[in-house]
């Protein structure tokens, strides 16, 4: 059995007196979704920063593919492997898919000049995106078309195909589907899936129980800093994760 | 045949995306033209009048230019008069320093123009980008700060001589291939650089970025206040070598002149397609944001109507522009 993609033990994180955490042990292993869901105050978000390390825990130790890690920072992870799709997508409205794609990790041409030059290769990332977004089923009409012409479900499309492109072991879906209509929301659920099969490990984070019962394999409920319960696939309903959410049992 | 219909698709969407809007605007400046040319050719379409209206544009040309790139951040720059003039001050005072003749106190003196736009620039830079001050404050800040400093080191009282021949009488008044002023042979080359800058390299990728959304370019890892700080400093740059063009024209630093010099050039940009909320540009819409209002002034002089029109028809165009920019949002 491999080891874990992510795995956090005892997570502590305090802000002067007030607990935010208090001591939370998570995993995600490759290729399964994990929901992690909670009401607001119960540490998801500070739970997802620190393991994507945007905030240093204050207790509590972080196994990145089997070995200790700690992250410095955001970019650092992301240098891991280690994707996040934020609820406000963070795309650039005016620029095309894969402009967006390749913010920050641009292809140069022209060898060694065009690399001081940071020329850019605009053939091969468009290539590489438009075929990446395919294969999520990610069918835009106009490829190049900017980012803003898109309706919502294709852009968060577009910022789920990126995460995907560039996470090589975990991907954070922060309320992937909040602002969606129905038919977009299975679209972006189908896309879960297949990258889920692609072999990475998914946190989604989301309000939503029907969708974290029909996608997630396992379900982490946080309760006011704490772990309240951790029901594998199908071991539980809608009203089960209410109450213990609310912690009403 | 299908390879034919998949190529005038391709021209069709590029056309429609707005990123050819340019050629809208040229049609726009050549109507313009042609329409003052009706009224009198002779002048109008003179050697003469073309050349001088070219070779006028060349110091708000690389201005502009400068700004725009700026402005493609979602900021402004309002000092540029100032750094301008500073940079003319430093520039002349270098020159007469290294002796006030030859080619080595023309370079000294552009290198030192050059220098002081981008020390300005980059000042501008950090208080934006590290100090968070807001760009119109801050560069309205560096606009007195700079102005004043010109003034401090000239009495207010123009440099006019010990500028060199080789700057005033072959750069200045030369042309190349006796055709093209040497000052827009300039301009023409900073014009190139930005459009090769803007479109082609990851700098502009991020400078159109960063107009666009700035916590998503933050959030890949780029860092955008150095981009910011690059991007003020150029827009200095741009003003340093505007300074040597326009002291190389006119033998003598402007004090006291250029007070609307910045609004000119984000107007240029505006009226350009440059969005003054960011994210969108167009250097050579720039350049036909520069030539609109020069072709204006030209004709209305040319034709007897008095220049204070052009002022209010540069105003309704411009005004124009940017409803135009909030419609499209």
């Amino acid at each position: 059995m491999t080891a874990p993609a992510l795995k956090a033990r005892g997570i502590v994180k305090r802000y002067g007196h007030i607990e935010a955490l208090r001591g939370v042990d998570f995993q995600v292993d490759h290729g399964e979704v994990v929901a992690l869901i909670g009401d607001n105050g119960a540490g998801k978000s500070t739970l997802s920063k620190i393991l994507v390390g945007a905030i240093e825990p204050t207790e509590g130790t972080i196994e990145f593919e089997g070995g200790p890690v700690v992250f410095k920072g955001p970019a650092d992870a992301r240098r891991h492997g280690l994707e996040i799709v934020y609820q406000d997508l963070a795309l650039a409205p005016h620029l095309e898919p894969a402009e967006n794609f390749y913010l920050g990790r641009e292809i140069y041409r022209g060898g060694a000049l065009g690399r001081w030059l940071g020329l850019l290769d605009r053939a091969t990332m468009r290539r590489r995106a438009i075929e990446a977004m395919r294969t999520l089923n990610v069918n835009l009409k106009d490829e190049r078309g900017r980012i803003s012409e898109l309706s919502g479900g294709q852009q968060q499309g577009v910022a789920v195909a990126r995460a995907a492109f560039w996470a090589s072991s975990v991907l954070f879906l922060d309320e992937p589907t909040a602002a969606l209509g129905v038919r977009q929301r299975s679209g972006v659920h189908d896309m879960i899936k297949k990258v889920q099969q692609n072999g990475l490990g998914i946190v989604l984070i989301s309000h939503d129980l029907p969708e974290v019962m029909d996608v997630a394999d396992r379900i982490h409920v946080l309760r006011r800093g704490e772990t309240a319960k951790i029901y594998e696939r199908g071991e539980t309903d809608t009203m089960g994760l209410v109450a213990a959410i609310t912690g009403a049992h | 045949m299908a390879r034919r219909a998949a190529d005038s698709n391709g021209l069709m969407r590029l056309l429609a995306s707005g990123r050819f809007r340019w050629l809208w605007l040229l049609v726009c400046l050549l109507g313009l033209f042609a329409f003052f040319a009706a009224w009198n050719p002779t002048a109008v379409l003179s050697t003469y009048n073309v050349r001088n209206i070219i070779g006028d544009a060349s110091t708000l040309l690389i201005v502009a230019v400068g700004v725009t790139f700026v402005v493609a951040t979602a900021g402004i720059d309002l000092s540029l008069g100032a750094v301008l003039i500073f940079c003319q001050v430093i520039a002349a005072k270098t020159m007469i320093a290294v002796g006030g003749s030859g080619w080595d106190a023309t370079l000294a003196g552009t290198a030192a123009a050059l220098l002081a736009g981008i020390a300005w620039g980059t000042l501008n830079g950090v208080m934006v980008a590290r100090l968070r001050i807001p760009p119109l404050i801050a560069t309205l800040g560096t606009l007195g700060m700079a102005g004043g400093t010109a003034l401090l080191i000239t009495n207010g009282i123009n440099v006019r001589t010990g500028i060199p021949d080789e700057l005033t009488l072959v750069i200045g008044a030369g042309r190349l291939f006796n055709l093209l002023p040497y000052t827009s042979v300039v301009a023409i080359v900073v014009v190139a650089a930005a459009v090769f800058a803007l479109n082609y390299t990851r700098f502009g990728l991020h400078v159109l970025g960063i107009g666009s959304n700035e916590v998503a370019v933050e959030r890949t890892g780029v860092n955008v206040a150095s981009v910011k700080i690059r991007v003020y400093a150029l827009s200095g740059a741009c003003a340093g070598l505007g300074a040597v063009v326009d002291l190389a024209r006119f033998s003598t630093t402007a004090v006291g002149a250029y007070s609307t010099l910045s609004l000119e050039a984000i107007a240029a940009a505006v009226i350009g397609g440059t969005s003054l909320f960011g994210g969108v540009a167009s250097i050579i819409g720039a350049v036909i944001g520069v030539f609109i209002p020069a072709v204006l002034r030209n004709g209305f002089v040319i034709l007897g109507v008095s220049s204070f029109w052009q002022q209010i028809a540069v105003g309704i165009i411009l005004v124009t522009a940017v409803y135009i920019d909030q419609r499209r949002r």
